[in-house]
């Protein structure tokens, strides 16, 4: 703002001598000291599993991971072991049927809903949206039994089976459908009324529906905001383990998150198994945060509220 | 709530019955499948259940008394320091976002000060990509009681000392489930407050160095008592967290030694799943639901307040 001060603390700048550079750096060391040794230690759990997975079985008993790099000896049997006999592959392909049409069916329909909220005006329109924001921190134990017993019935009232929702995929996508509806509209909402006003009401002027603004203005304008719900829900749903427990009852329907804990609790404490089993678990989270790591970091902040 | 100006609304003359389409499936979601179930919740906690079936037997405000003062892996207060499931909860309700809180600030304020910055952020952030199962095989494996497995373990036995079962002493438990649930969250806390220490203006703090203030001033009088709102949302976010907790304790110790590392959300699972009273689990949830209310009354005043409903 005033150019005087700028100036001056340019000149300032121009007049540290390489001398107090270094002494700064120097003053900074323990800054950099500090951090380094974070890093580490925030590192180490993560490496130990994985250099664990790659080590023979024998070995991951009698030395630690630590010791690896020493007598190099690394093998892939840990996960040829784990894809195949203990069923991870399956469970992989699993996984991908749970969260994805348990992301898109949310997304869908939260964002019609968003797009009332924020566009058209209706009846008790702040009341509303008001309770599903109560709604949004709602544990999901308190809902979990009565969802199941619903699912329940109302498969014996359309085909005379109990299990026609939790014997297949259906019971677990809409529940997380359910779950994910609040955030989803909240946070899609809050992005569409951000949209130009100018622009929608130009659009209902020249006879626009609704529908046709939602489909050829809102949506195609909201792709960040829809982006960061759609990998913040397909990551929590991939990441899930309570969800599946209790609506996934066939065991080749498992997702990669139980059968790890049905790893544990069939064989123990083994670590040739476990470590391989958690980085096929762990391989499309890290992929989906080192790619997309900004919508997965808005996602992430904006979920902050659930 | 402020009322918004009539006019915002001036080209939007249609019917209410408009949204009706936009609307209904979610609101018909949302009603069957939340609000329902939780008064559904409630109603079966005044009920003896066998399975999961609904309304077998009323029985009042008996499995509240039975939860509260005849189960002592909820809740015992036979001796001092009092125990159980609820007690645990409260013990990470208290250390978990201290210690989340303290590390997010750390590393928040330390990684603006380095060129290396996004790289160390990374690194902290990662672990919240990650399940919770996975972060269980993770820390199973850090605090394995085997010195020649587990990292911890063997550092004790390099320093002479005597390798500690972390996992298996009711003593412990609860504190080491603690810590790798800190390192899967401080990555969070650390982003957010980052990004609010991004916001405060850089003009403000050369002023202040300029007129002699110490880097502790600085952080103390500028930037601490800016970030106090994004504190107040992260440690909400961690204590909505924190009611839920059940996928970490039931991968790294199902409950164990004992009971002794049991959570509010395992005693649901338990009580609903593996044994069969859906009753009593009932009364389990609605003790959550109680604890998730003051969050709730916070969450509403605070978008009222900051007029994201208009």
């Amino acid at each position: 703002m005033t150019t005087a001060a700028e100036t001056e603390r340019i000149a300032v700048k121009e007049r540290e001598s390489a001398s107090t550079r270094i002494v700064a750096m120097l003053g900074k060391a323990p800054v950099h000291i500090a951090l380094i040794v974070l890093a580490v230690i925030w590192l180490v759990p993560t490496v130990g599993l994985l250099v664990t997975s790659f080590r023979p079985r024998p070995d991951i008993a009698s030395s630690g991971w630590w010791t690896a790099f020493a007598n190099f000896d690394f093998t892939l049997k840990n996960y040829d072991l784990v894809l195949n006999a203990n069923k991870m592959a399956p469970s992989f392909v699993n996984s991908a049927i749970i969260a994805i049409p348990s992301t898109l069916l949310p997304l869908f329909i939260g964002s019609l809903a968003a797009y009332a909220f924020s566009w058209i005006k209706f009846p008790f329109r702040d009341t509303i949206f008001l309770a599903l924001i109560a709604l949004m921190v709602v544990p999901i134990q308190s809902a979990l039994v009565p969802i199941l017993i619903e699912f329940q019935d109302l498969g014996e009232f359309l085909t005379g089976q109990k299990n026609l929702l939790t014997g297949w995929y259906w019971g677990i996508w809409i529940a997380h459908t359910v779950f994910a509806l609040p955030f989803c509209i909240f946070l899609l909402r809050n992005f569409f009324i951000t949209l130009p006003r100018d622009l929608i009401e130009a659009a209902r002027v020249d006879g626009a529906s609704n529908w046709k603004i939602f489909r050829s203005i809102v949506i195609p304008l909201s792709v960040p905001a829809l982006a960061s719900f759609a990998i913040f829900q397909f990551l929590w749903v991939w990441n899930d383990l309570l969800m599946a427990l209790v609506f996934i009852q066939e065991s080749d329907q498992w997702p990669m998150t139980i059968r790890i804990s049905q790893l544990l609790s069939t064989y123990g404490v083994e670590f040739h198994l476990l470590s391989a089993g958690a980085f096929l678990l762990m391989a499309v989270p890290l992929l989906v945060f080192f790619a997309l790591q900004r919508y997965f970091v808005q996602g992430l902040l904006a979920g902050s509220v659930k | 709530m402020a009322k918004p100006p009539r006019r915002r609304f001036a080209g939007m003359r249609e019917g209410g019955w408009q949204a009706l389409p936009f609307l209904a499936p979610a609101l018909f979601l949302t009603f069957f499948g939340l609000i329902v179930p939780v008064i559904w919740t409630a109603a079966m906690s005044f009920n003896r259940t066998r399975g999961l079936n609904f309304g077998t037997e009323w029985i009042g405000l008996d499995n509240y008394e039975r939860l509260l003062t005849r189960d002592s892996r909820f809740l015992n207060r036979d001796e001092f320091p009092w125990s159980g499931a609820l007690v645990n909860n409260i013990r990470w309700l208290i250390i978990y976002p201290a210690l989340c809180l303290i590390l997010g600030l750390i590393t928040a304020v330390l990684a603006t000060r380095v060129t290396y910055e996004r790289a160390f952020k990374a690194i902290i952030f990662v672990p919240m990509a990650i399940s919770a199962v996975a972060v269980g095989v993770i820390w199973l494996l850090v605090f394995s009681p085997d010195p020649e497995i587990g990292i911890v373990n063997a550092v004790i036995d390099g320093a002479g000392g005597s390798p500690v079962s972390w996992l298996g002493r009711a003593d412990l438990v609860n504190y080491a489930l603690i810590l790798a649930y800190v390192w899967a969250s401080t990555g969070f806390v650390m982003i957010v407050l980052s990004a609010a220490l991004k916001g405060i203006s850089q003009e403000v703090i050369e002023a202040a160095r300029t007129d002699g203030a110490t880097e502790w001033d600085i952080f103390r009088r500028i930037q601490l008592p800016l970030l106090s709102l994004p504190i107040a949302v992260v440690t909400v976010w961690m204590i909505i967290n924190v009611i839920k907790i059940f996928d970490i304790v039931y991968i790294m110790t199902k409950g164990g030694p004992g009971g002794a590392s049991r959570v509010i959300a395992y005693s649901f699972y338990v009580e609903t799943f593996e044994n069969g009273k859906g009753g009593y689990g009932a009364t389990v949830a609605v003790v959550m639901i109680l604890l998730i209310i003051p969050v709730m009354i916070w969450q509403i005043k605070r978008f009222r307040s900051e007029a994201v409903v208009s």
